[in-house]
């Protein structure tokens, strides 16, 4: 039984989640790493102390550099057929080519997988998480992707632990070619790995109110989020959208001010630690999940609280 | 330019699931049901796509019981042009999904599919790239942008922290994003007009694909549930609280 873990990575630095997806990977026994990149020096040196691993395989090639499905894909199944678990992160390079490489190996792909029960049984929530299905694979090859927030992180040690080695070649097929990205720069941490999350919701109102909450988020520290109804309005870009259809957070603290809480959005973050409402509806559905909550005007509420924060 | 839209029979969004007593399900009796939001957008695109004249056909596909032509025949009201009801009696999972398209596509030969990155109540976001894969096509998922310029399609992708803008050889697979666009509602005269338009219908039985599902599902059951805290009345007992009982900043 061999488990190879595909890392996730922007050329430069790995993604966290992968220590997460690393450890769930360890449950299942004898660990490889896949980093496929057009420069994987830096990667390798932040995988090489984490312990339980066995090799870490690359293939450096200026074509995997934007990480392209069908590039991906096509590689893996390639050189890895003989795996018998293939783990990504459910990120968005993940949820991308995960279901591919599924594809190209007549296997169903095992998604967003929050528990291993034992070797071939998983457990997955469904209905944006009203439910969660143990299913029991036949698959020849379990390609499994990891909700990261759901698995502790791998430990690191000190020793180099890790054997890097070279794997493979690539013959692309040109089927899609990368042209840009539009990032959004943020001086704030990263929404899926931040302590503190701040969140907003259609009480805001408009684009223009969302700067309240930026202001408090500024003072602790912490990343913005918000709930599906924002992010329909147009007040917030996507990729703060917080829940099922968007990101999966769970910090420490999760503030969700003038959020219902739609049990779509409740499924993004009822993992948190610490949660706290702040709502004008005393009736509020997020306050039967809050520790604290706060029934006030949040127009009152969040600026007296980011100048009492110090 | 021909294109086919997957669409999905699925419980309705607005509809509180409910975990059967037995825990093998969850409860579908006397449940509403509609077509999949995700696949909803991915009908509009193909619906604006004809209405700028990039495409001529738009063709609506739907595997399951005989329940499922009502889905078709949603497709159909929105504009639509014709459909495909591949009957099925037996569970699938996406992979099946995605070898039964595959067929479809290998027959009808479309320029471009179009369908939703994930149905609303497997929550797999797998069909789409698997269909590709099958297919040998380039994919585009979860797209929020798309133009067709000649033989190519350019597509701006939601990804963790911003969009990413791609262009993929036709023909294609596009999953849709939310923002992609805002699907219309089916008018009284095009609702209509959607029962004369024909459904061809095929047994999936016939297609001499192995369906047989890879994952057995043991129990559905609730998540754990998370038990309400209390209220405070004012900021500064909030952030007192926070200070030093939750200790969380």
């Amino acid at each position: 039984m061999k488990t190879l873990v595909v890392v996730d990575h922007n050329n430069n630095k790995l993604d966290k989640s992968t220590l997460n997806t690393i450890k769930a990977a360890i449950q299942l026994e004898n660990v490889d790493l896949l980093v496929l990149s057009d420069s994987c020096k830096d990667i390798c040196n932040e995988l090489i102390n984490i312990k339980n691993i066995n090799n870490i395989f690359i293939n450096e090639n200026d074509e995997f550099k934007n990480q392209l499905a069908e590039d991906s894909a096509n590689f893996i199944a390639e050189n890895f057929k003989d795996y018998t678990n293939i783990l990504f992160s459910n990120t968005s390079n993940g949820k991308n080519i995960a279901p591919r490489l599924a594809g190209l190996l007549d296997t169903m792909i095992i998604p967003d997988v929050i528990e291993i029960v034992d070797k071939q049984t998983f457990k997955r929530p469904i209905y944006a998480g009203n439910a969660i299905a143990t299913c029991k694979s036949k698959n020849k090859i379990n390609i499994i992707t990891i909700r990261a927030t759901a698995f502790e992180e791998a430990e690191i040690g000190d020793e180099n632990v890790g054997k890097i080695q070279e794997i493979g070649s690539l013959t692309t097929k040109n089927l899609t070619k990368y042209l840009n990205s539009e990032l959004t720069k943020s001086e704030r941490p990263e929404l899926t790995s931040a302590d503190i999350v701040v969140s907003g919701g259609r009480g805001l109102g408009s684009a223009e109110n969302f700067q309240i909450l930026e202001k408090l988020a500024d003072k602790l520290g912490a990343a913005m989020g918000a709930s599906r109804a924002a992010v329909d309005a147009g007040y917030v870009p996507n990729d703060w959208q917080v829940g099922q259809t968007g990101k999966i957070v769970a910090p420490n603290l999760y503030i969700a001010v003038g959020i219902s809480g739609a049990i779509q959005h409740l499924a993004g973050m009822k993992d948190s630690k610490v949660i706290i409402g702040i709502n004008k509806d005393e009736e509020a559905p997020i306050f039967s999940i809050s520790d604290y909550g706060l029934a006030e005007d949040l127009f009152k509420a969040v600026p007296e609280m980011e100048s009492k924060l110090n | 330019m021909k294109i086919l839209v997957p669409v999905k029979r699925v419980v309705d969004y607005n509809v509180k699931v409910r975990v059967k007593k037995d825990e093998t399900d969850v409860e579908l009796d006397n449940v509403k049901m509609s077509m999949n939001p995700f696949d909803e957008i991915a009908v509009e695109e193909a619906l604006r796509l004809k209405e700028k004249g990039v495409a001529s056909e738009i063709i609506a596909v739907s595997i399951g019981l005989p329940e499922v032509q009502e889905t078709i025949r949603n497709a159909l009201a929105m504009g639509a042009d014709s459909g495909i009801f591949v009957n099925c009696t037996s569970k699938l999972e996406p992979l099946s999904v995605a070898k039964i398209l595959t067929s479809i596509c290998n027959k009808i030969k479309p320029d471009l599919v179009i369908m939703g990155k994930q149905a609303i109540d497997d929550d797999m976001n797998a069909t789409g790239q698997m269909l590709s894969a099958m297919l040998n096509w380039g994919q585009a998922t979860f797209a929020s942008k798309l133009e067709i310029q000649d033989k190519k399609i350019k597509v701006g992708r939601e990804i963790d922290g911003g969009i990413e803008n791609i262009e993929v050889n036709l023909p294609a697979i596009v999953t849709t994003d939310l923002r992609l666009n805002e699907p219309r509602y089916a008018s009284l005269p095009n609702i209509m007009k959607a029962k004369r338009k024909p459904i061809d219908e095929m047994k999936a039985e016939d297609l001499n694909i192995d369906i047989e599902p890879r994952l057995e599902i043991l129990k559905v059951e609730e998540p754990k549930s998370r038990e309400a805290g209390i209220m405070v009345k004012s900021v500064d007992e909030m952030i007192e609280k926070l200070k030093n009982e939750a200790k969380v900043i």
